[in-house]
């Protein structure tokens, strides 16, 4: 950790940056309807406002000597030693993230504004996209764990509150608790990893617990970064947690282009790489994060291939790009800057991607199921091509996002060495080719194809508001990743937070590998074209498939499996719990209440009844106390 | 502003207030319920101008008046408090105009009179400022009785139909807890008797004594039990479903949110500092009890059909939280368990009122008569989740602080029983949001579909009951602060009573973390 000095001129006041997004939420829900007619405009504006001072302030960070400065606010909890103070940290890395979210959560908003033009609840919809925004900036910006927990927590709020948007649908519903209560679990791990540091270090901010890693014992860094991890998977939808993330594409689309793509599912792996000098003090704890980044790679990817939901394979798709991630951080100082580059091209890409869902799903009456859309690259041309190149900035075509970033990744799982770097650059080369294979079968199902509307279903295209958005975020999606590591790479900007690039052992050529994965993916598509692309889709699901699909249409069985080892038995075990709370623990002593005054139906007499059982007792209990002590005292 | 006799007058006023409004006659109950209002907002004031003149850097006992009461067994009429008395008697002051408020129209169903249930309210509030503001343990133990009386006719006269039998109960079980106390309050002067000579039950000379491992273990398990049924603690608490949901709305947030505190409070002011070895010895049974209570609550709350038994139950896993805090022996631990009182009555209070006022517009406390409320009362739906995230201790809500603290104080004494409590938070997200779901949720169901027109949004008089206590749990969760430096010298000089470092928790490496 460099030395981080007090903010000085623009950047003390980053707090506004929080303040903005936080006001606009209070606003609009105090404000009810009277701010109906305009509550969208200011949720957006000052969003954007959010954004305008996020570069003005990294454009200020960038010319510091020291890119690191601290805020501090006030004292949030003082009591015996731990003092944990409201602070924010503004150094290269929460930047990053900060112009991320602001950034995409500005265009977003814009793109909200026709998307959600005739809800009903389209005020609420913006209140709760920018308490979504604030909290996402409290966890980037905070500069403890404390604080980081504060912003962790108020974003599962507001995605509980966005999934759970249109409440009367009982799987909206059902969909929200399962992501809060998802997260939670992990929660619990991030928690007690902050308990850890307190008991230990007796601290929790950044500073302080970064300076002092060195001087815990092996297994306590082991468990910190372990537990810190579990924390990761829940709110980054990975392996064993990944189950609630599909399912919270109950929300309007541009939540799921907002919270469950751009920013806040990525969180974990903010963590992971915000807490380097713990994983680069544990070889175990990133061990687990490779091994959980490669498997959530794989069920990702391979659920995707098997689902027609549009919106559940890209859904799908993130946790598998998020595995990418969480494989590049896992793989230690090679791995941070690589994962946080394609972080940030798989927040334009996917964002872009679930933008233009929401505008294939605009203009054809809300329908997701991809086995009646076919032919739209005609009927709804801007959609088509920025949706294009999404898809191809995602599957990594040559010198697009995705070949820069997700390469990279690749590149360093293969220079790890050894047979584990062989296994996991295997599994990162295999998931390209699979998500070639799934993207191109929804490219086929979407844009290309027989039409297969249902009935009375017109597709046209959005309005501007809405495809301006997806320009800007198309133009990211191809220009993003070589200006990331070309032009300006990311890499030099990190290098005050992770330090300077190591030198490495490159086992296979960067070149090979390039050409490696691009015939993987070429494989992929093609396959996907044999399949799905020549074919007629029929409009139903065919029912005798190869169980393999059909495992993978049903998530792998991870639904199956919480709900047979967790949600029946407890549910089981709350039955039993009430029974035997109200017979036995309570029936004891009810038979006493009983006994006493129940058999007395009128009130006053059973009060007379009392006050001479009360003077009874009195006299009994403290005849008993003075026999025993005497007894004691003798 | 140090000479007022602050406390008298504040278990004095509504005393007074509760015989004016007892004696009017029949027919002006407008006039009965605007006194009351009146007379609980001037304890509120009272409370807030006690907490101005309370000194955080002063001695640990302020504002203290004694006059000998019973002079042949030493017994004192003697007020005082410290930070921890305090921050509840502020609890007591916010929440009686709000029940107040909240109970308003409450003379449906042809019960009796709403001045008696008024006049209860009052006599409740002095007798609840008395318990908390006690230094004469005797005295303490007047008042933690006689705050039966008026709770026994607010549950017993006005509550639900099976009103009796849970007003029984809720008096037996405490009846039974005193009276164990009351031997154990006897024992303490016996041996305050041999040891000064004159018998005595001042606090502060009881603290002094140096009572045999043996005997402070008879006369701590007194305490204990006492306190345990009040909190309550697993398995202790069958009572408090039924009374909880039996009792007027307004009764059963006092009942929870102010009365079962009298128990943790207990623990804290009399159990530790007085029975120190005691205290550590049974600590890891109770720490048992307490963690046990946390989950097994917990499941219960999910289980149960009926929404106010449902918020009894999460209340007492609540107070294994507060329990945890308590025995952990941290002052942090410590700290957060007294804010987690506060925090507790006012969350659970809001919650209570919630559940309230949808119970007002359905009038069956069955969870399942509900469903798709949201629709019809968005803003009731709004107060309720906002309760309900502040019952799960979301961060930026009041009750997140206090189980942090109480939590992270823990973890470091007691590492295990810390980390099975924090297992609870998930538990504690699953019964909020299944409440949510269910009466908010969905479609239109049960009576909502029924008779749509009941399920109105909350009106003026109900906001105004929200209102305020939605703007503590922000607020609180925010800026916690200047309760917690009211608290921290209270607990750290219990701490420092039964021998456990009370500058804090040391951390296990103490050359680091020398960040500034």
């Amino acid at each position: 950790m460099p030395e981080t000095l007090p903010a000085t001129g623009l950047l003390s006041a980053s707090w506004l940056l929080i303040a903005l997004p936080l006001l606009g939420a209070a606003v609009l829900l105090l404000g009810g309807r009277r701010t109906d007619r305009w509550g969208h405009l200011l949720a957006t504006g000052l969003v954007a406002a959010s954004f305008v001072l996020g570069v003005l302030s990294v454009v200020q960070l960038a010319g510091l000597a020291e890119e690191s400065v601290t805020v501090d606010l006030f004292t949030f909890i003082d009591s015996g030693s731990l003092d944990v103070r409201a602070g924010l940290l503004v150094d290269p890395l929460s930047a990053v993230f900060l112009l991320l979210i602001t950034g995409v959560g500005t265009l977003i908003h814009v793109y909200s504004i026709g998307y959600m033009a005739h809800d009903p609840g389209r005020r609420r919809f913006f209140a709760y996209l920018n308490l979504f925004v604030a909290a996402m900036l409290v966890l980037v910006l905070g500069n403890s764990y404390v604080a980081l927990y504060v912003g962790w927590e108020g974003v599962g709020l507001a995605s509980y509150l966005l999934i759970a948007f249109w409440y009367t649908r009982p799987s909206a519903a059902t969909a929200a608790k399962k992501a809060f209560i998802m997260n939670r679990v992990g929660d619990v791990g991030l928690a007690i990893a902050i308990f850890v540091m307190f008991a230990q270090l007796g601290t929790t901010s950044y500073e302080d617990v970064f300076g002092s890693v060195g001087l815990l014992a092996g297994g306590t860094v082991t468990a910190i970064g372990l537990l810190l991890l579990l924390g990761a998977c829940g709110k980054s939808g990975q392996f064993p947690l990944q189950a609630w993330l599909p399912d919270a594409m109950e929300g309007p689309t541009p939540v799921s282009a907002l919270i469950h793509a751009a920013t806040m599912v990525t969180a974990g792996v903010y963590l992971i790489a915000r807490s380097a000098p713990v994983y680069d003090a544990t070889e175990t704890a990133r061990t687990v994060v490779l091994v959980i980044g490669a498997v959530t790679i794989l069920i990702g990817a391979v659920i995707g291939c098997a689902h027609d939901d549009i919106k559940k394979v890209l859904a799908y798709s993130t946790v598998s790009q998020i595995g990418y991630m969480f494989l590049a951080v896992g793989l230690g100082p090679v791995g941070y800057a690589a994962g946080i580059a394609h972080l940030v091209t798989h927040g334009f890409f996917k964002a872009g991607l679930f933008l233009g869902a929401g505008s294939v799903m605009h203009g054809m009456g809300d329908q997701v199921d991809m086995r009646r859309f076919g032919g739209l690259a005609t009927k709804m041309k801007t959609t088509f091509v920025t949706f294009g190149l999404g898809y191809l900035a995602l599957i990594g075509f040559p010198f697009l996002s995705g070949y820069w970033t997700k390469d990279a990744i690749i590149e360093a799982a293969f220079d790890k060495g050894g047979t584990s770097g062989w296994l996991l650059g295997g599994v990162a080369v295999l998931g390209a080719g699979l998500t070639a294979f799934y993207m191109t079968r929804l490219m086929f199902m979407t844009f290309f194809g027989t039409p297969r509307w249902e009935d009375g279903v017109h597709p046209h295209e959005s309005p501007p508001v809405m495809t301006v958005p997806m320009i800007v975020l198309a133009v990211g999606s191809v220009a993003g990743g070589f200006l990331l590591t070309q032009t300006f790479p990311l890499v030099e900007w990190l290098e005050p937070v992770f330090g300077p690039e190591a030198e490495r052992e490159h086992v296979i050529a960067p070149l090979l590998v390039s050409v490696l994965v691009t015939a993987v993916v070429a494989v992929g598509v093609i396959a996907a074209w044999l399949l799905v692309g020549r074919r007629e889709v029929p409009v139903t699901a065919p029912a005798r498939v190869s169980p393999v699909v059909t495992a993978a249409r049903r998530n792998l069985y991870a639904d199956a499996l919480n709900e047979s080892v967790f949600m029946r038995p407890g549910m089981w075990l709350t039955r039993a719990l009430v029974w035997v709370d109200n017979r036995g623990v309570d029936g004891a002593v009810n038979g006493l209440a009983a006994g006493l005054g129940g058999s007395s139906s009128r009130l006053g007499r059973a009060q007379t009844g009392f006050v001479r059982s009360y003077a009874l007792g009195m006299l009994g209990g403290a005849v008993i106390v003075t026999a025993a002590l005497l007894a004691v005292a003798s | 502003m140090t000479d007022f006799p602050w406390l008298i007058v504040m278990i004095a006023l509504p005393l007074v207030g509760g015989a004016v409004v007892a004696a009017l006659p029949a027919g002006r109950d407008p006039l009965a319920r605007g006194l009351t209002l009146g007379v609980s907002l001037a304890v509120l004031v009272l409370a807030a101008g006690a907490t101005i003149a309370f000194d955080t850097g002063g001695d640990r006992f302020q504002l203290t008046t004694s006059t000998p009461w019973i002079e042949s067994f030493g017994v004192d009429f003697a007020l005082g408090v410290d930070g921890i008395a305090l921050v509840m008697l502020l609890l007591i002051g916010v929440l009686v105009p709000v029940v107040v408020v909240a109970s308003w129209d409450d003379t449906s169903a042809g019960r009796r009179s709403m001045r008696g249930y008024f006049a209860w309210l009052l006599v409740l509030e002095a007798m609840m400022v008395g318990v908390f503001a006690a230094t004469d343990v005797f005295l303490f133990y007047v008042f933690f009785e006689a705050m039966l009386v008026p709770m026994y006719f607010i549950i017993g006269s006005f509550g639900g139909p099976r009103r009796q039998y849970a007003a029984v109960k809720f008096f037996l079980y405490s009846l039974l807890g005193g009276l164990v106390m009351l031997a154990s309050v006897i024992g303490l002067y016996v041996v305050s008797n041999s040891q000064l000579g004159e018998g005595t039950f001042a606090f502060d000379a009881l603290r002094q004594l140096e009572i045999d491992t043996d005997v402070q273990k008879l006369l701590f398990l007194g305490f204990f039990l006492a306190f345990a049924i009040k909190a309550p603690l697993f398995p202790f608490h069958t009572w408090l479903p039924d009374s909880g949901a039996e009792a007027p709305i307004g009764g059963g947030v006092l009942l929870v949110g102010v009365l079962d505190k009298v128990g943790t409070f207990g623990f804290l002011r009399y159990c530790l500092p007085l029975f120190p070895d005691a205290a550590r010895d049974f600590a890891p049974w109770i720490l048992t009890l307490a963690v046990i209570g946390i989950i097994y609550a917990a499941l219960l709350a999910m289980g149960q059909s009926d929404l106010k038994r449902l918020v009894t139950y999460t209340s007492i896993a609540h107070f294994g939280f507060i329990a945890l805090g308590i025995f952990a022996f941290s002052t942090e631990g410590g700290t957060g368990a007294v804010l987690y009182m506060v925090n507790h009555g006012i969350s659970t209070g809001l919650l209570f009122l919630a559940i309230g006022m949808l119970i007002a517009r359905g009038g069956t406390r069955e969870i399942s008569a509900y469903g798709g409320v949201a629709k019809r009362a968005p803003v009731l739906a709004g107060v309720l989740l906002i309760a309900g995230l502040s019952s799960l201790a979301l961060p930026g809500t009041n009750s997140f602080v206090s189980e942090f603290l109480v939590l992270i104080g823990s973890f470091p004494t007691r590492p295990a029983f810390t980390v099975v409590a924090t297992v609870g938070i998930v538990l504690a997200a699953l019964y909020v949001l299944l409440l949510v779901q269910r009466t908010m949720h969905g479609p239109e169901r049960g009576l909502v579909a029924e008779e749509p027109g009941r399920f109105h949004d909350l009106d003026r008089r109900e906001l105004v009951v929200a209102a305020p206590l939605i703007a503590l749990v922000i607020g609180l969760g925010v800026y916690p602060q200047p309760l917690l430096d009211l608290i921290d010298p209270a607990v750290s000089a219990t701490m420092s009573d039964i021998g456990s470092d009370p500058a804090g928790t040391t951390p296990a490496i103490t050359e680091a973390g020398a960040g500034d």
